[in-house]
């Protein structure tokens, strides 16, 4: 039996195939409840509560294998100034990058409060050696990344080696040191609402401090039902643990109207204590200028061309 | 990250109202008899009332027993010609009647929730949607109908149907009842109920849009007594009631010995049975949907809880915190989850049961909830440590009051379950299969729903058991209500059982 420091209280260890106490989840009821929270009808001074949160909350992304320092350079300045026109749009939580520019992020954000996160343990696929994977992050950290999002050995979790994941985590977050981790389950990968649920409870008692849906790289990201499965999670947690762990939706969020659903659902599942970028993140790279967009259209009734918004 | 950043300390979603001007309610309206608008003969008239504001709506007509009559001889002066039309051209009219449904999709929402109090969100994606595809489904069947009943070639239809619908769901109970008579060729007089009576006078509309020849349906809106007259008159074939089981005794009563056939859909004192394996969450959705919806005001509300002592606190507590979410508040807004009581008078006796509750010792637990001043409103309730034998364990309360009980096993599950004069629903969660199955070989229920809660489709059967009635709508088995199948029908031939 592995321990789990994380988690005091009366969760029992998942460190062995048959996870006892995980609970179940209903995909039709799931999915309803999702659908109809996605029917809130946010307007006017809520909306613009909802886009201002939007931004505070994101995790400005680039993972290309053709990002170069000079890209990165660009979206930093955008991540801090994110509409050049308008000084009282606020900065985005976090600028997220691949480990090689880590450098170049933390050179063009400091002192700008907005932190520097890097993927680590062999994104995407996670299918490397752990040595190598450690050595990844504590790369990543040396180069001053604040934030790490590993991604989990689906591999193991498929294979029914809990054990072997939940060994991984914890060894990921003892190399984190100070810098915050961010769990990613890739949710697409696991197979149903119940193993997202397993493995969200796993990298929870790991010591996550976050958990994330989604690499981006994989054939679906983070959807509202998944989204809520996760949040259930973490509100059990809370309630058995009081323990605050912080959730992240990542790809595919490329509207405001989409990010405005995830900002409600979360709302209406944790409570407002959770619409901060400490325990809420959305990870996106095209969704910022959607969003200054319609915060513009809401403060002056009209919409302008997206050739007014940088592009980076 | 050492620096925190504080969450906003309220965020108050902005009203959402769906817009009004999508109706226009005419100052009064007539009785629809014979494809025409006319006046009641006596001249009496009575409000039909928005229950959020208490606003007077219109005018509407107290139709009489001279009244009524006219309506029973259009209806059969119509059915000849109607019954004898081939069933695809019949199938015709209830197409575009359907697709007309559609088209005014909104406006029908609108007005339904004006009417009736219910939430927008409710009347747009639930009453309208689902009316619009009964009509869609009895289409499909009236060309059909030699086949639908195996060993039947021949079905005839029954002549003149008096229909007499209730306030919790006006349009689709109305389509309920429509859709199946005319896709068998009967004629229809449709009472709607005294408070809610104006999405069933838009739907003249709608028949005329259609097309649909004179007096095949004639709808005579008034009270109780207007009920009365129709149920009592001599050249009524068929009458289909849904609404208190009180009144269907009565109803019952008065056709003894007539020959009319009659189908009841009554009172409801529906169980969620949670056991300790569900997925605990979705239960507590289940839960509250079947205790809310509509404001509780549905016949198969699943207005007790069944809970396995063993979750019972772990439970409960997940279902206040989802309670406290609930949004209750102006019918229009789209963001409201509780709507308006649909009545003083049901308010009333909503008020009335709760109090028998707190009288008999349960305990009362409420959300903190701000309800509006002016109209008719009450906040969603949950009574715990009730006794099988307290009053709200047993009636029909009719409202957003659950009353929980606990039990130990599945048989005292399904003892509890079926321990009430009612059977209309049920349903159960678990993660296990074979209980599902098992629980639902032993409710006397007339729905079983596993898993979920509140589901509806045109092509499942619905009704009920004991107290709840008799006879089903919807599906082949709502086919069979307005036909004649020929001798011995009755006992379960044709493929009913």
């Amino acid at each position: 039996m592995a321990t789990a420091p994380a988690l005091p209280g009366s969760f029992e260890l998942p460190s062995s195939l048959r996870l006892t106490r995980v609970g179940a989840v209903d995909a039709v009821a799931l999915e309803a409840r999702a659908a109809d929270l996605a029917g809130r009808s946010i307007k006017k001074q809520s909306k613009l509560l909802a886009l201002d949160l939007a931004i505070r909350v994101m995790d400005l992304t680039t993972l290309e294998g053709a990002d170069t320092p000079g890209k990165v350079a660009a979206l930093c300045a955008k991540a801090v100034h994110p509409d050049a026109h308008d000084a009282s749009v606020p900065s985005v939580a976090a600028v997220c990058v691949y480990p090689n520019l880590v450098p170049t992020a933390v050179e063009h954000l400091r002192g700008s409060g907005v932190k520097v996160a890097s993927v680590a343990t062999a994104f995407p696929s996670g299918q490397s050696p752990l040595a190598v994977k450690l050595r990844d992050v504590e790369a990543a950290v040396a180069f001053g990344a604040d934030e790490i999002d590993m991604v989990i050995d689906r591999g193991a979790f498929l294979s029914g080696r809990y054990g072997a994941v939940y060994d991984e985590i914890v060894a990921v977050k003892q190399a984190c040191g100070a810098a915050h981790l961010k769990v990613i389950l890739e949710t697409a990968e696991l197979g149903g609402y119940d193993a997202i649920r397993r493995a969200s409870l796993l990298a929870i008692a790991a010591g996550a401090d976050f958990i994330k849906t989604s690499t981006g790289k994989a054939s679906a990201s983070a959807t509202l039902p998944i989204q809520l499965c996760m949040l259930e999670v973490i509100r059990d947690v809370h309630d058995a643990t009081g323990r605050r762990i912080g959730m992240k939706a990542a790809g595919g969020i490329r509207t405001s109207k989409q990010a405005i659903q995830y900002l409600v659902q979360v709302h209406e599942t944790l409570g407002l204590a959770w619409l901060t970028p400490d325990l809420y993140r959305i990870g996106a790279s095209s969704l910022l200028n959607d969003v200054l967009m319609q915060l513009h259209a809401q403060r002056t009734g009209r919409y302008q061309s997206l050739d007014y918004f940088s592009n980076d | 990250m050492t620096d925190v950043v504080p969450a906003p300390t309220a965020w108050e979603y902005a009203p959402a109202p769906e817009s009004r001007a999508l109706v226009s309610i005419r100052p009064r309206y007539g009785l629809y008899i014979d494809g025409a608008w006319s006046e009641p003969a006596a001249g009496e008239r009575f409000a039909t009332i928005a229950p959020a504001t208490e606003e007077h709506l219109a005018e509407i007509a107290q139709g009489g027993a001279e009244d009524v009559d006219r309506a029973v001889r259009a209806a059969r002066s119509a059915f000849p010609a109607w019954s004898c039309l081939p069933g695809s051209e019949r199938a015709k009219f209830l197409f575009r009647i359907a697709r007309i449904l559609q088209e005014r999709a909104r406006e029908f929402a609108v007005l339904e929730s004006l009417d009736g109090g219910k939430p927008i969100k409710e009347s747009r994606d639930v009453d309208v949607p689902l009316a619009a595809a009964h009509f869609f489904y009895y289409a499909g069947w009236a060309d059909k109908l030699e086949y639908a009943f195996p060993g039947r070639p021949r079905p005839k239809p029954l002549g003149v149907a008096g229909q007499i619908i209730p306030w919790n769901f006006p349009l689709l109970m109305l389509a309920w009842k429509v859709a199946p008579a005319l896709a068998t060729g009967n004629t229809v007089v449709l009472k709607p109920a005294e408070s809610t009576p104006l999405t069933a006078l838009l739907f003249c509309d709608v028949l005329r849009q259609a097309g649909l020849p004179a007096g095949v349906v004639n709808v005579v809106t008034g009270d109780g007594r207007t009920g009365q007259a129709l149920v009592a008159h001599e050249g009524v074939d068929k009458i289909a009631f849904t609404g208190s089981t009180e009144v269907g005794k009565a109803i019952q009563r008065a056709l003894a010995g007539t020959g009319k056939r009659l189908t009841l859909e009554l009172g409801g004192k529906g169980a969620n049975i949670v056991f300790d394996d569900a997925a605990l969450d979705q239960a507590v959705e289940g839960i509250v949907t079947g205790i809310t919806f509509n404001q509780g005001h549905v016949c198969c509300a699943g207005s007790r809880l069944l809970v396995q002592e063993s979750v019972a606190e772990q439970l409960l507590a997940k279902l206040r915190r989802r309670m406290e979410t609930l949004r209750v508040g102006d019918p229009l807004d789209k963001n409201t989850d509780i709507g308006a009581i649909n009545s003083a008078e049901q308010l009333a006796r909503i008020k009335e049961l709760v109090q028998s509750g707190r009288d008999e010792g349960a305990t009362i637990w409420q959300p903190a909830c701000v309800l509006p001043e002016q109209g008719f409103w009450f906040p969603p309730t949950v009574f715990t440590e009730v006794a099988q034998s307290h009053r709200i364990a047993q009636e029909e309360i009719f409202g957003p009051v659950l009353s929980v009980l606990t039990f130990r096993t599945a048989e005292e599950a399904v003892e509890k379950a079926n321990n009430t004069p009612y059977g209309l629903s049920a349903g159960v969660w678990t993660e296990k299969g074979s209980r599902i199955l098992w629980m639902a070989q032993r409710l006397r229920a007339g729905v079983v729903w596993a898993n979920t809660f509140n589901r509806f489709d045109p092509t499942s059967p619905f009704g009920g058991y004991k107290e709840s009635g008799f006879g089903r709508e919807g599906g082949r088995h709502g086919l069979a209500a307005y036909l004649d199948l020929g001798e011995g029908a009755d006992a379960g031939v044709g493929g009913l059982a």
